[in-house]
């Protein structure tokens, strides 16, 4: 096969450049928000913090991160208990109509995230909901719920019903097998549900969009609302926020994975 | 007093019905296997024991005590699974201290029994070690410690060897009988191995479709099989075909067959027969018995025994099995011979 | 241990009830809502004729279809590589490539929008390196217009199409390929022959998936489209915030989500019969 190495060099040199594409954005805006120009050049001439002073400095842009921050602290408990339960419901039941209901919970995926807001934007402006940031957070768990569901099903699925029946013969009430048993064995899953749903809510931006009002405007609104005027480097900088966010969060779950494997 | 008694036990799932009625009183000390091919309701029985699943109707008894609604953590049983369900986030001494634990015995006192029952099951030293880290025989030994550890009356056990090759899986039936008998605890064991359960039990107890098709000891069960299924289920079985004829039970090609106790009044049925009772020789020798003609069809070399298929005539065909020994003469395939059984080694069966 | 019917829906309810008090009632209120605020049977059906049949919404529709269609088109080719890449990859480099796709994957898509914009402005990085190269005399317009629009969108649903097509290249067997090249196929035939057959399943569920994806998109195109990028998602957020019509909304989200849900239907469908486990 004399032609295979060609073809391996050429599929090689593909695959490097668009990897590189795939990087290139993320890593540029990163380098461009310790810029110290007056406007977005590539590599900068200067460095400085100019722009996170600028966010920090700000007191919108300061609300929009504390916004965001509790927004997605409660999505990712919220989203986390409910999907355990319905999974574990699921998992160990034996109901009728499961693929239905599967469906049904991972319909709000699949579903373009403007209909979901529209509707409750909607329902909300009826109800004085706008801007009530534990409200954002009940619309996020929707949004997260599917995600964290199939993490937690997965996870519950590798747990041997015998374990679970070990420990009621050993003496344990339903609690107790929950507590010692099933806890124990899923807690990776867990940290990764509350990690991906955390992350879910924290750069979530349609409905957000729609819910947050001026009142409870999110980190991703905030920059929204700054795009529609100028692209201006201060967005860079809370762009770098979010993506050290998300890494951090990948890598944090990535270590955990191997750590438990 | 009986330690086990169940009373008409039922359980349907939807319409299928896979325990029908089952009664019966295991007594204190008993090894008592549920024998019986997969579907045949062992299982589901075992888990109404355990209290996994709850019977429609009928009741458990464990001594004079009903357990029939009681959950399991309060049933005080010790239990192997199949696939022995070692907690993969604990060690090995926090397996075997679990019931302990759960029960929040004080901790000197969990320490003493947990080196008792590992000492038991000859486990010493492997504490802290992981059910990953262990091999199948080993792990069979932490389910069996954690079984026992609580001192229970009765233990539970589901096909607990079926995943051990089979050198260890003798070597563990040994341990388990000697472990039990000297605990003086009731076992139940759940197997659809035979051999297992012959080797193993004080009785057994065949299922078939939800019922028990025979109860009895083990040696009992094998010699006198009260149903074809019964005789075919332990082992290779002889079921010669016989029609009664003025009285008189004849076999392939009109031969008269007797049989020692011809209790039933049968007009067609099964003559029973195993193969080691079946002994081989030249056509037109005088023998001692039942007898049948016919060619060898096959031979077969098992190591301690030669299983030899004779064709007595077109449609009935004879297994027999000989002995190894020093004097063995290897049958052919193609030769004459005949097949002769004495009339106390079979019996008639219906079918 | 298995559980009663009665615990099995208490554990489940709480997640119902989360999706039906924010998902589905809010969804079917709002249709319902808005276009009963019309009146009767005969005004809904002349709204719905008088929206449907302007030429700016069917233009909408039509431009909506077209994008996403390029989209995915754009998203199978550069994507193909790169799963076949990742399917083959080991340790280090398979890490590499994974962080490449993963990483954006996980990025809040205005951090993914925002970048490109950076990077396509007129003064951006992109027309700044072809100036300075020689290669263009003008800076081009790669921004608020059709191309800008396509390379976000691109850009931001690569990743579902590479880990759907990933899925489908790890389960193929490499015997298989050895054997069809064992009987003497040349390296294209057992491409076009064994692999592509085998692998089709997940280019036809990643196609489906990035389209479902970008026909309901709305923050890239909004920041990156131009006036005549109008796509159905934005049409739906202006009739809205600008017009507070709601009926004409309450349409194009009908539209929007049979599409959507005709599409998924057939999805799960032939995802189910290949026996892989999409979400």
């Amino acid at each position: 096969m004399g032609g295979f190495s060609i073809r391996k060099a050429v599929l090689g040199a593909i695959v490097v450049l668009l990897c590189a594409v795939m990087l290139a954005p993320i890593v540029i805006v990163a380098v461009v928000s310790f810029s110290g120009d007056a406007y977005l050049k590539f590599p900068p001439e200067l460095y400085s913090l100019e722009w996170y002073e600028r966010f920090l400095g700000n007191a919108r842009w300061t609300m929009a991160l504390w916004n965001s921050v509790l927004v997605a602290a409660i999505t990712c408990i919220c989203s986390t208990a409910l999907a355990f339960l319905a999974a574990y419901g699921m998992i160990r039941g034996n109901m009728p109509f499961r693929r239905v209901i599967t469906a049904l919970l991972l319909m709000p995926l699949i579903v373009p995230h403007v209909v979901t807001a529209v509707a409750l934007y909607f329902l909300s402006a009826r109800f004085g909901m706008i801007g009530v940031r534990p409200w954002i957070a009940l619309a996020h768990s929707v949004i997260a719920l599917p995600v964290v569901l199939i993490i937690l099903q997965s996870a519950l699925k590798t747990v041997d019903v015998n374990l679970e029946r070990a420990a009621m013969i050993c003496g344990c009430n339903r609690f107790g097998v929950f507590h010692r048993v099933v806890l124990p064995l899923t807690a990776p899953a867990i940290i990764s549900s509350l990690l991906f749903a955390f992350l879910t809510s924290f750069d979530e931006l349609v409905i957000s969009l729609f819910l947050a009002g001026i009142r409870a405007e999110t980190l991703p609104v905030r920059m929204w609302n700054s795009l529609m005027l100028q692209v201006e480097p201060t967005i860079a900088a809370v762009s770098t926020l979010l993506i050290v966010v998300t890494s951090t969060a990948l890598l944090a779950e990535w270590a955990l994975r191997r750590r438990t494997a | 007093m009986s330690s086990v008694t169940l009373e008409k036990l039922t359980k349907s799932y939807g319409s299928e019905t896979v325990v029908r009625s089952i009664s019966m009183d295991i007594a204190q000390g008993e090894f008592l296997s549920l024998l019986g091919p997969s579907g045949s309701g062992k299982t589901t029985t075992l888990s109404m024991i355990a209290g996994f699943v709850t019977a429609d109707s009928g009741r458990i008894l464990f001594g004079a005590k009903d357990v029939t609604r009681l959950p399991p953590r309060d049933r005080k049983l010790g239990m192997v699974f199949q696939n022995y369900a070692i907690f993969p986030h604990l060690d090995v001494f926090n397996n075997v201290a679990f019931p302990l634990t759960v029960r929040r015995l004080p901790k000197d006192e969990v320490e003493k029994r947990v080196r008792q029952a590992m000492e038991m099951v000859r486990l010493t030293g492997f504490e802290t070690r992981y059910g990953k880290q262990l091999s199948g025989g080993q792990q069979q030994r932490v389910a069996l410690a954690r079984a026992i550890v609580a001192q229970p009356e009765i233990i539970l056990m589901d096909e607990p060897l079926g995943a051990l090759d089979k050198n260890l899986r003798y070597q563990m039936q040994m341990e388990i009988k000697e472990i039990s008998s000297r605990l003086g605890m009731t076992v139940i064991y759940v197997t659809h191995d035979q051999e297992e359960a012959l080797t193993m039990s004080d009785r057994i107890a065949i299922m078939e479709n939800g019922r028990i098709a025979q109860l009895g000891a083990p040696r009992d069960v094998y010699e006198h099989p009260e149903s074809v299924f019964v005789a075919r289920f332990l082992g290779e079985a002889n079921l010669v075909p016989v029609k009664r004829l003025d009285g008189i039970l004849r076999g392939p090609g009109g031969n008269a067959l007797r049989v020692e106790k011809d209790r039933s009044q049968l007009a067609t049925g099964k003559i029973f027969v195993r193969p080691e009772k079946i002994r081989l020789s030249s056509a037109g020798e005088p023998v001692d018995g039942n007898f049948l003609p016919g060619k060898i069809r096959s031979v077969a070399f098992l190591g301690n025994v030669v299983r030899t298929e004779i064709a007595v005539d077109d449609e009935v065909d004879i297994v027999c099995d000989t002995a190894n020994s020093d004097r063995l003469v290897m049958p052919k395939a193609g030769d004459l011979v005949q097949v002769s059984w004495l009339p106390s080694a079979c019996h008639v069966l219906e079918g | 241990m298995p559980l009663g019917r009665l615990s099995q829906w208490l554990l489940l309810a709480p997640a119902l009830a989360l999706l039906s008090a924010l998902f589905l009632v809010p969804i079917v209120w709002f249709i319902a809502g808005s276009l009963a605020s019309l009146g009767g049977a005969s005004e809904i059906w002349g709204e719905t004729q008088r929206t449907l049949g302007s030429t700016a919404i069917v233009k909408t529709i039509l431009n909506t279809n077209v994008i996403a269609l390029t989209v995915t088109l754009f998203a199978l080719l550069l994507g193909y590589p790169m799963s076949f890449a990742l399917s083959r990859l080991k340790g280090a480099a398979f890490t590499l490539v994974l962080v490449c796709i993963v990483l954006p994957y996980f990025t809040s898509i205005i951090v993914r929008t925002y970048a490109w914009m950076v990077l396509l402005g007129r003064r951006g990085i992109v027309n700044d390196m072809l100036l300075s190269l020689g290669l263009i005399d003008q800076p081009l317009a790669l921004l608020y217009n059709r191309t800008g629009v396509i390379i976000g969108m691109t850009y931001v649903l690569l990743p579902y199409m590479v880990l759907t097509l990933y899925a489908a290249m790890k389960a193929v067997d490499m015997r298989l390929l050895q054997a069809a090249e064992g009987m003497g196929a040349r390296p294209f035939e057992v491409f076009r022959r064994v692999f592509l057959p085998l692998t089709m399943h997940g280019v036809l569920a990643g196609c489906l998936i990035v389209f479902i994806l970008a026909i309901g998109y709305f923050i890239t195109p909004a920041l990156m489209g131009g006036p005549s990028d109008m796509m159905m998602a934005m049409l739906i957020e202006r009739e809205i915030e600008l017009s507070q019509n709601w009926p004409a909304a309450a349409l194009m989200t009908i539209v929007l989500l049979a599409i959507t849900l005709a599409l998924y239907s057939i999805y799960s469908r032939f995802n189910d019969q290949s026996g892989a486990e999409g979400f």
